[in-house]
């Protein structure tokens, strides 16, 4: 009988310190069945693949309030794949602008959920699109 | 014929080796293949288990204690398990959090698992892990239980070396002579040795264990000399002769006492070795882990044979006291399991 979990990396990548928002839904996916590897503050895009690797995540969640998307998250996507990890869902969440949403979807993000999402809807994402296999 | 898989885990492949490892908590059909294959390949790490309360310090200890190997140049692997939730099924695993420097060195591979329902402070699957990350060829494999209370000594059957960690303030001397987590430690380890208490948690441990130690032990009590008997603690002398409990006081975060631990970890594995433990060791947990293995199969028979609604049936029968529980039993062993 296989007995399948969802195993969700949560990480903060960058340099803001701010990982409430982090820690909120790390419990909310707990909640929902999940379970969530949490790596904590201040994580480079090397660590964060390194660890969904070792790991062996369905989903990479990620939150970012800095600013500094744009220059992370394709980095990131770029290590997971050349980890053979980029089956894994990668998703975030923070400050992030409308106009930004597009071109990091280009860079291989799969969903963005900006401030006000409900935590019930991240859940549905992730249940709905994981690849188990 | 070795599949792809184990020859890859074989090769240190950590995708691979992090693949099999999810194979083994799901109950995957391609877990049993591949774990066959890789058995003769164990058996050679040395299996350091660390344990103790919520808090005290475990995981940063593990932190320190693969950075001191690693400066050795030898390789590490980290099983750190925390609970799943009863409720929902999922678990947060913030083991990782104490041990983000040793991300990215490829002599180091740590796993978080949850704990899926299993009590004993492990996982279930954990045993499993252990063989996978030992035939990848990690020299030493650390186990970092759920944080334990008094009685989740699975720890004590599964690792070759168990550190029990205490903090200052966690309890008076009464909690150190029950029975239970004290009983399973080859090293004791009182970390935040520099929070007040350090001392007299030490000194309580080492009276515990003097306690046990001699086997008459004369002492005044209101003004007469009594001669009393203690009986030997069982995880001391008679089973791992020659060798005595040391505690030991670190600072983890500071890296403070751990080349004593280190030593300490050193001189217990060679005392193993001597004495013909190691050995004893192995054998009585690869009994365990086959019985434990005919236990499940069996009640896995069992349960498929026996209809849903012939138990439901039965089990009314119980609940209006007309059929006892072992009655029950016979009745199900004599039709299903013969």
């Amino acid at each position: 009988m296989i007995e399948r979990k969802i195993r969700v990396l949560v990480a903060k990548p960058g340099l803001d310190g701010h990982d409430r928002g982090a820690k909120v839904v790390a419990r909310a996916l707990r909640d929902a069945g999940m379970e969530v590897i949490y790596t904590g503050l201040r994580q480079t895009p090397e660590m964060i693949a390194e660890s969904a690797l070792q790991e062996d995540v369905d989903v990479v969640g990620l939150s970012i309030l800095s600013g500094a998307h744009m220059t992370l998250l394709p980095v990131i996507a770029q290590k997971l794949k050349e980890a053979e990890m980029d089956h894994a869902l990668l998703v975030v969440g923070g400050i992030i602008p409308d106009e930004d949403i597009a071109p990091l979807q280009e860079a291989g993000v799969h969903a963005v959920f900006a401030p006000g999402t409900s935590t019930q809807d991240i859940v549905s994402f992730i249940k709905k699109n994981v690849s188990l296999n | 014929m070795t599949s792809s898989l184990s020859q890859q885990i074989l090769n240190r492949k950590r995708r691979a080796i992090a693949r099999l490892i999810t194979y083994v908590e799901n109950n995957h059909p391609k877990a049993q293949q591949a774990l066959s294959e890789l058995y003769p390949h164990t058996g050679q790490a040395h299996l350091v288990g660390v344990t103790g309360a919520p808090g005290t310090g475990k995981s940063s200890l593990v932190n320190e204690i693969a950075k001191a190997y690693r400066r050795q140049d030898i390789s590490v692997a980290i099983l750190a398990i925390d609970p799943t939730s009863p409720f929902s099924g999922g678990a947060i695993l913030g083991d990782r959090i104490r041990m983000r420097e040793l991300t990215g060195d490829p002599g180091v591979f740590i796993r978080s698992m949850a704990s899926r329902g299993n009590l004993g402070g492990l996982a279930r699957a954990a045993h499993d892990a252990i063989k996978v990350l030992d035939a990848a060829g990690f020299e030493v494999i650390l186990i970092e239980t759920v944080g334990a209370g008094q009685s989740e000594v699975e720890i004590a059957r599964t690792a070759h070396t168990v550190l029990v960690v205490e903090a200052p303030g966690l309890g008076d001397d009464i909690q150190a002579i029950k029975a239970g987590i004290l009983e399973i430690a080859d090293i004791f380890v009182v970390n935040k040795a520099d929070r007040p208490g350090a001392d007299k948690t030490a000194a309580t441990l080492k009276t515990m264990l003097e306690l046990g130690r001699n086997k008459t032990q004369q002492i005044m009590h209101h003004g007469a000399l009594m001669t009393i008997n203690n009986p030997l603690p069982p995880s001391q002398d008679d089973n791992n002769p020659g060798w005595q409990i040391p505690v030991i006081q670190t600072i983890a975060l500071k890296g403070d006492g751990v080349e004593g631990l280190m030593a300490a970890i050193s001189n217990h594995r060679q005392r193993l070795i001597d004495s013909g433990e190691l050995s004893k060791r192995n054998r009585a947990r690869l009994a365990d882990e086959l019985e434990a293995l005919l236990q499940a199969e069996l009640m896995r028979r069992l349960t498929v044979h026996v209809p849903a609604e012939t138990l439901s049936d039965i089990i009314a029968k119980l609940v209006a006291r007309s059929l006892s529980p072992y009655n029950a039993m016979q009745i199900i062993l004599e039709d299903y399991c013969s």
